[in-house]
């Protein structure tokens, strides 16, 4: 049986604008069908914004690249309205495990907070993740959506222009012409996009590199994350497994610099290596092996122009901590309301340089932190290696050293302080849901605060009555004693609070009384109109 | 006034201090002797806890001494 990631799931159609005579122009074309692609332009499409995806292959990844994904990511996913599926079918996992040489030195909860839908992480291949994503879109497509896949579609050369792009783009059956008012560019870290334009991207390489085996076997071990620092089966470097949907196991295994490539990607080595780690009787079939370098790095600026970069076109960070595919997926939920804002008139361009600010802080954040993650893992002095294994020793038997360990941050969403989208703040409420902050969810009766916000603006009135229709705010009027989780977030210790909410569900201001002008201000700034 | 790094005489008894701090190095080797003292640092800094105090000690560590 062929793998999902062996089928085409978007074949190559010819299309009208194959055939037109003069060049068609296109509101928004994105490029790349990876995760963030595929996010972005159900966003958008969801929205009534006609967009185009193209993309050089015509099936989902192959093999299963990011496998980690975070409850924020989950909850805009549930936004869109496919959160379920993927939950569903990932590997929900809570503890973590930590080893260092031979020995179980700790093990951490994630312990969802009570009150979220969503659990902290699932495991689910990228080729899950994505096929999702397509039948999402075609089941749009089915209910008239305007949204289009084109497979085997290639982009060769772009111009850019002051209201447009143009595109030349290479088919199986030749190339054609096309205009987009907009792009965006989610092509990955290697962006052909980024290189035509000649944009740049700086940032640190780091001397390592990793062997990553997805591995299908029936085992024994539990659902779990376990690291190893120095384990005996991998002297010196470290070691990850992880568990996916389908009993496929993801093994992460640190090289060093100095390797000889081709062999180590032979068969017979890998799975010498994982009978090292795993035991001499495991029986294990290999499913997807590679293995990669990383760097930490970004473009400057995220627009140029008509261009828009999300994903790790933009931005790239090491594995650890899982803030690849989140970070893109959270660029697509920053961009998304923009742009439709800007292409319906509602807002002026200069809201996308938000899109930048924003998602720039949120990749310097998660550069800092992948950066520090790696520092711990993989020691580049012989003083910092002596400080990590002090870390780990006392980290068995004392609780305030485990804090330190840093074997990956896993993903939590940036909170936009300093934006300049972001309205006026009220003393007295919890910071967790400062202006800049993405909404906590709680529960609301039968359902959750998140499903109730949706994706307009919205004005969350809790514990208070609004006695006016606002012009393009919806109101979304709960009692204060609604969910202890609510009060814990939303409230702190007052009684009522309003909560101006973003169409991406972040808190744009919030007040403890009720002032029409103020809100409608703030409502002004985070459409970027003053 | 905001907690300080102490840097006037703090240790009731420093002679015996000192005798244990060599004491506990005895017979170590050097990478020993290495790890211990990451250990001790890293017990100590949590004890302080205290960023501002913390980044003063590594400011006053960091001096280099006169020549």
């Amino acid at each position: 049986m062929p793998r999902i990631f062996e089928t085409p799931i978007y074949p190559y159609q010819r299309s009208a604008d194959q055939d037109a005579g003069a060049r068609r122009r296109h509101k928004v074309v994105v490029v790349g069908a990876g995760p963030v692609g595929l996010v972005t332009a159900i966003d958008l499409a969801r929205q009534g914004v006609p967009v185009i995806v193209v993309d050089e292959n015509d099936k989902v990844s192959f093999g299963s690249r990011a496998i980690c994904f975070a409850k924020r990511p989950l909850e805009i996913l549930d936004r869109l309205g496919c959160g379920q599926q993927m939950v569903d079918k990932g590997v929900t996992w809570n503890l973590g495990k930590v080893f260092f040489h031979d020995r179980e030195i700790y093990s951490f909860n994630l312990l969802p907070g009570q009150g979220h839908r969503r659990p902290a992480f699932i495991n689910l291949q990228q080729y899950h993740f994505e096929k999702f994503l397509v039948d999402h879109i075609r089941a749009m497509q089915a209910q008239g959506a305007p949204i289009e896949i084109r497979g085997r579609n290639k982009v060769s050369a772009i111009g850019l222009h002051d209201d447009h792009v143009t595109l030349e783009i290479d088919t199986p059956e030749g190339p054609y012409n096309l205009d987009a008012e907009w792009l965006i560019a989610c092509d990955g870290a290697n962006s052909p996009i980024r290189k035509m334009l000649g944009l740049g991207f700086s940032g640190q390489v780091f001397q390592d590199n990793f062997l990553i085996a997805d591995v299908v076997m029936e085992a024994e071990f539990p659902t779990e994350r376990w690291f190893w620092f120095d384990p005996p089966f991998n002297r010196g470097q470290s070691a990850l497994l992880h568990k996916q949907p389908d009993n496929v196991w993801r093994i992460d295994m640190q090289l060093g610099w100095d390797i000889n490539r081709e062999h180590e990607l032979k068969p017979e080595n890998i799975r010498r290596r994982l009978h090292a780690m795993l035991g001499e009787d495991a029986k294990f079939e290999l499913e997807w092996t590679s293995i990669y370098t990383f760097r930490c790095a970004r473009m400057e600026r995220f627009r140029k122009g008509r261009v828009l970069f999300a994903g790790d076109s933009a931005h790239q960070v090491s594995p650890f901590g899982a803030r690849g595919a989140n970070s893109g997926i959270q660029d697509a939920d920053n961009l998304a309301w923009k742009l439709r804002a800007v292409i319906n008139g509602q807002a002026p361009e200069a809201l996308l340089d938000s899109y930048c600010d924003e998602r720039e802080q949120a990749a310097d954040e998660n550069i800092l932190n992948s950066t520090r993650s790696t520092e711990f893992i993989t020691p580049k002095s012989e003083i910092s290696h002596i400080f990590r294994d002090a870390v780990l020793d006392l980290a068995e038997h004392h609780e305030f050293a485990r804090p330190l360990v840093n074997s990956g941050r896993l993903s939590v969403p940036t909170i936009h302080d300093g934006s300049p989208l972001n309205g006026p703040d009220a003393e007295g409420l919890p910071p967790e849901t400062r202006p800049g902050a993405p909404a906590i969810d709680a529960p609301l009766g039968e359902g959750w605060l998140l499903d109730r916000l949706g994706d307009g603006f919205r004005l969350l009135a809790i514990g208070i009555d609004v006695p006016d229709e606002l012009a393009g705010i919806e109101v979304v009027q709960v009692a204060a004693d609604e969910s202890d989780a609510l009060a814990e977030h939303w409230l702190g210790g007052a009684g009522r609070a309003l909560y101006l909410i973003r169409p991406d569900q972040h808190v744009a201001a919030r007040w403890l009384e009720y002032d029409r002008d103020a809100i409608a201000a703030a409502h002004e700034r985070a459409l970027g109109r003053q | 006034m905001p907690p300080q790094l102490t840097l006037t005489a703090n240790i009731p008894d420093p002679d015996d201090f000192y005798e244990a701090l060599l004491a506990a190095h005895e017979g170590l080797s050097k990478a020993e002797s290495d790890a211990l003292n990451a250990r001790l640092i890293l017990l100590l800094a949590n004890h302080v806890g205290d960023p501002a105090i913390l980044r003063e000690a590594l400011r006053q560590a960091s001096r280099k001494p006169a020549s």
